[in-house]
């Protein structure tokens, strides 16, 4: 699990773990708290060319739909098969074995710190 | 803005980490871990809901049945003292103020339970058609806890409680029928009723018991597998059971026929009720039914989905849907054309660009296996 102090953050609920020109890309556990237990994940495929705040995934709790907007530019490398099998694992360990897409990313934007994400959701 | 209201049992949520949800201008529960836990818990032994924020009118007077009979599309003068009666308030164009359940607690008394969304118009209403009759018309609501028990071990539970003395026992209470007793020497009304198609019991009590009510409950049911449930798992529960949900299924537009609901019109009693003559003249031709959508995968219709026929038109649109929790594949109940809504039709619901298909089903999409004692 991703030390969530050292996680980059987005507006729409979305972490990232920059690792080199690889952006690992999940949900927060805000996010996942506030959508109830995930039953649907939609993801890109591996290959795929996503854009900043371009929608690329669906999350589907019994309640609502959230979507997984891209942080970055680039090209998805590995998509997590086992968040897809498994969604529960959103709620379970959304920063950990929850991870959704991974990203080659040729742009990465200014991102939110942990500290400004806490102050964001009021947490 | 309104003010933000709360339950009598807001603290007891607040220690117990609930989520919040705004429901009709309260904050109530929305789950206190997981809704599908919950929702399973009441399907394989019990959940704990707090339905305070629910609307209790109460009718009385020497005429309090005849008002009823002329404000709502019942017969409730038909109905035993103990008994309780599932009804609608129409308007005079026939369609649906709000759907209730009543209850007679004495000869000439009613609890009338109203969606809390609908609070004061239904009040209203029920006040205005009682008028010229010998009845008076009481919003309780800002008096009265709603704690529901429901699922298989709802009643091993109630059992449980020390201080519960009831005329007729729990046990001995049919579906949709009620006793009066106390609890820690406070008035109790229970009525063995609910909203999500398993056994159960809806409990009365002033506020100032209700947590005392709620702590007791929790601490019995704890060895019988009760848990405290949001409305996230009520919600899919009534899903299941194919109830409907006023503002989905239900709204001022809708006739009582185009909801399935035809039957809870009593057009065979005598004298005039309101909505009476627009429920005779019918809703006009090819107006949409309620009908059941089942589907396969994991991906859910949900309210204001459209929906298509085979041939790319859209004919209905969805209501209510989710991923059933307990059957493990999407559910969805939805207006469709009349001539589209019979069992076994092959439809497609437009998931956010997507078709899935769907076919028409018969509700409810679950029902519980009864006891054969």
């Amino acid at each position: 699990m991703a030390e969530q102090t050292t996680l980059k953050y987005t507006a729409e609920h979305e972490w990232i773990l920059v690792d080199g020109d690889t952006a690992t890309i999940g949900i927060t556990a805000y996010a996942a708290d506030k959508l109830g237990d995930v039953v649907f994940v939609d993801l890109p495929s591996v290959g795929d060319t996503v854009a900043i705040g371009k929608v690329v995934g669906e999350i589907e709790s019994t309640k609502s739909v959230g979507e997984l907007f891209a942080p970055v530019n680039g090209t998805v490398t590995e998509v997590n098969d086992a968040v897809v099998a498994s969604p529960e694992l959103v709620n379970s360990d959304p920063l950990g074995d929850g991870w959704m897409i991974k990203v080659a990313f040729t742009e990465l934007p200014e991102l939110l710190s942990f500290d400004e994400y806490t102050a964001l959701v009021g947490e | 803005m309104p003010d933000v209201r709360y339950s009598p049992l807001h603290q007891v949520h607040l220690d117990a980490g609930a989520s919040f949800t705004d429901f009709a201008g309260y904050q109530m529960p929305v789950r206190y871990s997981s809704d599908l836990a919950e929702h399973h818990a009441v399907r394989t032994a019990a959940g704990l809901f707090d339905l305070s924020h629910m609307a209790e009118i109460v009718v009385e007077g020497p005429e309090a049945a005849a008002a009823l009979d002329f404000a709502l599309a019942g017969k409730l003068s038909a109905i035993a003292v103990g008994q309780a009666k599932y009804s609608l308030l129409l308007s005079p164009d026939g369609g649906v103020i709000d759907d209730l359940v009543v209850y007679r607690t004495h000869p000439d008394r009613f609890g009338v339970v109203a969606n809390a969304s609908n609070r004061f118009q239904a009040a209203g209403a029920i006040a205005a058609r009682a008028a010229e009759f010998d009845a008076t018309v009481v919003d309780e609501s800002d008096d009265v806890a709603l704690i529901a028990v429901q699922g298989p071990a709802s009643l091993a539970i109630l059992e449980g409680l020390a201080d519960l003395v009831t005329e007729k026992s729990a046990r001995d209470l049919g579906y949709y029928w009620s006793t009066l007793g106390t609890y820690r020497g406070t008035e109790i009304m229970i009525g063995r009723t609910g909203y999500t198609g398993e056994d159960g019991y809806e409990l009365y009590v002033t506020n100032s018991v209700a947590t005392d009510l709620w702590n007791e409950l929790a601490a019995v049911g704890a060895a019988h597998g009760l848990v405290p449930a949001g409305l996230a798992s009520r919600d899919t529960l009534r899903l299941e059971a194919g109830m409907p949900l006023y503002g989905h299924e239900l709204g001022i537009d809708t006739f009582p026929a185009q909801a399935g609901l035809g039957r809870v019109v009593n057009l065979k009693k005598e004298g005039d009720f309101v909505g009476r003559a627009a429920v005779e003249a019918g809703p006009p031709d090819g107006a949409r039914v309620l009908v059941g959508l089942v589907a396969e995968g994991k991906r859910a219709g949900r309210a204001d989905y459209p929906v298509y026929d085979a041939d790319d038109r859209e004919i209905g649109i969805v209501t209510s849907g989710a991923l059933s929790p307990t059957l493990g594949y999407p559910i969805a109940m939805a207006y469709v054309d009349p001539e589209k809504s019979e069992q076994g039709t092959e439809l497609f619901i437009d998931v956010r660009g997507t078709r899935i298909p769907a076919s028409v089903a018969a509700l409810p999409f679950y029902t519980r296996a009864k006891e054969t004692n």
